[in-house]
């Protein structure tokens, strides 16, 4: 692999005594679509604003291509932001938004109107050019701010929740427009939100933090199917949490005793090791639900609570016998087919494969 | 009903309040046109014989020029000043903050005659009393104030992250000031210019305190009673409002617009 575009060793953000940001070791690779998440508060905007200098780290080193940016001020980075606010500027048109920078910059004025022009018009809102930023809609003060970064050819731009002010249509089409630009332009796309819907959409990796620490790093899928600890399992949500003493290991398979029954669970690459308190996760929508007992490696009895209709997909939320809550996900057709009231008695089984181990002590 | 008559008491009551601030000023504007020595009805002719009066008194001129100099070098200082510190409050969070904004906010409550004394005092003190700017010095350190107050309120209204956008675009600090915070702050600097003129311009006793022999206008309107009863005051007093009106109403007209326009 490539030397990463930037790395993080060991950056800690101090507010006085409040610990934002803490021992984060992470790399970001060139090319690369990154989200980081988390509720707020957990640092994840701190991150964005040290890499673009507007927060200094405390301790530890920020380097982008090398070169130490620790001390490197705002302006004499080329890390443009697409600011949560927009933070476009209220006096000036679409066009000199756009061209701020380049002003900055010391671009000629034929050039950059050029220039700003080129992108208002990929960005589709050339025809706004000239109007007040003031008087245009929320998706097309957007697309300004976003030509506005775009337009000083960065390596890397930094996103902060950029989609949080949009209703629901325009966020998905706006996530449309993201992915396609950062596929075309090949850049460096550091992405902050606290939506998992957008950062599962878009992102190839996806950063997830909680109070100041690096809870887990990974794919979207790595992280949906195989959340690293309890953290991660909640935060990402829909997934039912079992927690047991680990038995004996066999063929990549644990047995795991909870309340509600001896469980094959998959081991993890680091086995935990017999007469361990461990828990595991399964996905809601990889739990199968039955009227009769199934022949699966897992398998429990359970009571239908209620349902929660998305859409094509419903949620059942059943009890088990030990009075824990489980979530199932599936077709609403399937579910329909069934015709199952509250109340009903049912049967859960789930294969020891997607059975995963979280990090024990989580 | 008792809506009703409410509405219709209020109403009186703000009548009565403006007849009271403006009847005064509408009588002696009414005055000033009037040919009558003393000012009783019914009226004499209607005459301009005063301002011809005033406009022939080289003193008159003057003081004008003086009262010009001195109010709109007073508006750039003061704006200037008031500009710098509500920045400060704006940008920077520091140990002291309150007592450094209330020590900033005091001139005004100060009574005019105790800072005049205070002034003359100082002033002459270090050698700088009886000139023209020493008034100008005077009237800014009091005026500031409110130029601070004006622009204060705007940048409030500013989203904190415009100014880091600049930066973020590769504008160093001094780039940032001069094509974020300053355009964005432009409405309301106009504002406390035009305010603090006005108030620099009406000011009396700290003008007559340390002003030696440069009269300002309002030195020269009480110069004009103390000798005997003379129209022309009138006709100076028409003039003085007049200007000093006119500098509040706009000042007013740029502030409130930009606020509806914000908010809009």
């Amino acid at each position: 692999m490539t030397e990463p575009l930037v790395t993080f060793r060991n950056v800690e953000k101090r507010f006085d005594d409040f610990v934002a940001v803490r021992d984060m070791t992470l790399d970001i690779h060139e090319g690369e679509f990154l989200a980081i998440m988390g509720s707020s508060g957990c640092g994840k905007t701190t991150t964005l604003r040290m890499l673009a200098g507007l927060d200094t780290p405390s301790a530890g080193e920020i380097r982008i291509e090398g070169r130490l940016m620790n001390d490197v001020k705002p302006h004499e980075r080329d890390t443009p932001l697409v600011w949560q606010s927009l933070a476009l500027f209220p006096f000036l048109t679409a066009r000199e938004n756009v061209e701020f920078g380049l002003k900055m910059r010391g671009v000629a004025a034929d050039e950059r109107k050029k220039r700003a022009l080129d992108w208002l018009d990929r960005m589709q809102i050339v025809e706004f050019a000239d109007r007040n930023v003031a008087t245009l809609s929320g998706g097309q003060k957007q697309r300004v701010a976003l030509a506005r970064s775009l337009v000083m050819e960065p390596q890397m731009l930094l996103l902060d929740e950029p989609l949080s002010a949009l209703d629901a249509n325009l966020v998905i089409r706006m996530q449309g427009v993201l992915t396609r630009l950062q596929k075309e332009l090949g850049i460096t796309f550091v992405y902050v939100t606290h939506s998992q819907s957008e950062a599962f959409a878009m992102a190839d990796r996806v950063v997830i933090m909680s109070q100041g620490d690096i809870a887990q790093v990974g794919s979207p899928k790595d992280i949906y199917r195989t959340p690293a600890n309890r953290f991660v399992a909640e935060f990402v949500g829909r997934n039912n949490i079992f927690t047991g003493k680990t038995g004996g290991s066999d063929n990549g398979k644990t047995k795991v005793s909870t309340l509600q029954g001896a469980f094959l669970a998959q081991t993890p690459d680091n086995p935990p090791g017999p007469e361990k308190q461990v828990s595991f996760t399964v996905s809601a929508d990889l739990m199968t639900l039955t009227l009769t007992e199934p022949d699966a490696d897992n398998k429990a009895k359970a009571t239908l609570i209620s349902e929660e209709f998305i859409g094509s997909v419903v949620t059942v939320f059943l009890e088990g016998q030990a009075g824990q809550e489980y979530k199932v996900q599936m077709q609403e057709r399937a579910l329909a087919e069934l015709d199952l009231s509250p109340g009903a008695d049912v049967w859960l089984s789930w294969e020891a494969e997607n059975a995963n181990m979280l990090e024990t002590g989580s | 009903m008792t809506g009703r008559w409410l509405n219709i008491a209020l109403a009186v009551y703000v009548g009565l309040i403006f007849t009271f601030v403006f009847a005064p000023i509408i009588f002696s504007l009414i005055f000033s046109f009037n040919s009558q020595r003393f000012p009783t009805i019914p009226l004499g002719e209607f005459s301009t014989e005063w301002y011809v009066k005033i406009f022939n008194d080289p003193d008159v001129w003057t003081a004008v020029r003086n009262s010009l100099i001195v109010s709109s070098s007073t508006a750039v200082l003061a704006t200037v000043l008031g500009f710098c510190t509500a920045y400060t409050d704006f940008r920077y969070n520091f140990r002291f903050k309150g007592p450094y904004l209330a020590l900033i906010l005091l001139p005004p409550t100060i009574p005019l005659i105790i800072m005049a004394l205070a002034m003359l005092a100082w002033l002459s003190r270090i050698g700088m009393s009886g000139q023209l700017w020493s008034i100008i010095l005077a009237h800014s350190v009091m005026t500031a104030p409110f130029a601070m107050a004006i622009i204060r309120l705007r940048l409030h209204q500013m989203d904190p992250d415009l100014e880091a956008a600049a930066w973020n675009l590769g504008g160093n600090e001094w780039q940032a000031m001069r094509h974020v915070i300053v355009p964005f702050c432009a409405p309301a600097i106009v504002s406390a210019l035009c305010l603090t003129a006005a108030v620099s311009f009406d000011e009396f006793a700290v003008a007559w305190f340390v002003s030696g022999l440069n009269k300002t206008v309002p030195i020269v309107i009480l110069e004009i009673v103390q000798g005997n009863i003379d129209p022309t005051v009138n006709a100076i007093g028409t003039f003085v409002f007049l200007t000093s009106m006119s500098l509040v109403i706009l000042a007013q007209l740029l502030f409130i617009s930009r606020q509806i326009k914000s908010h809009s």
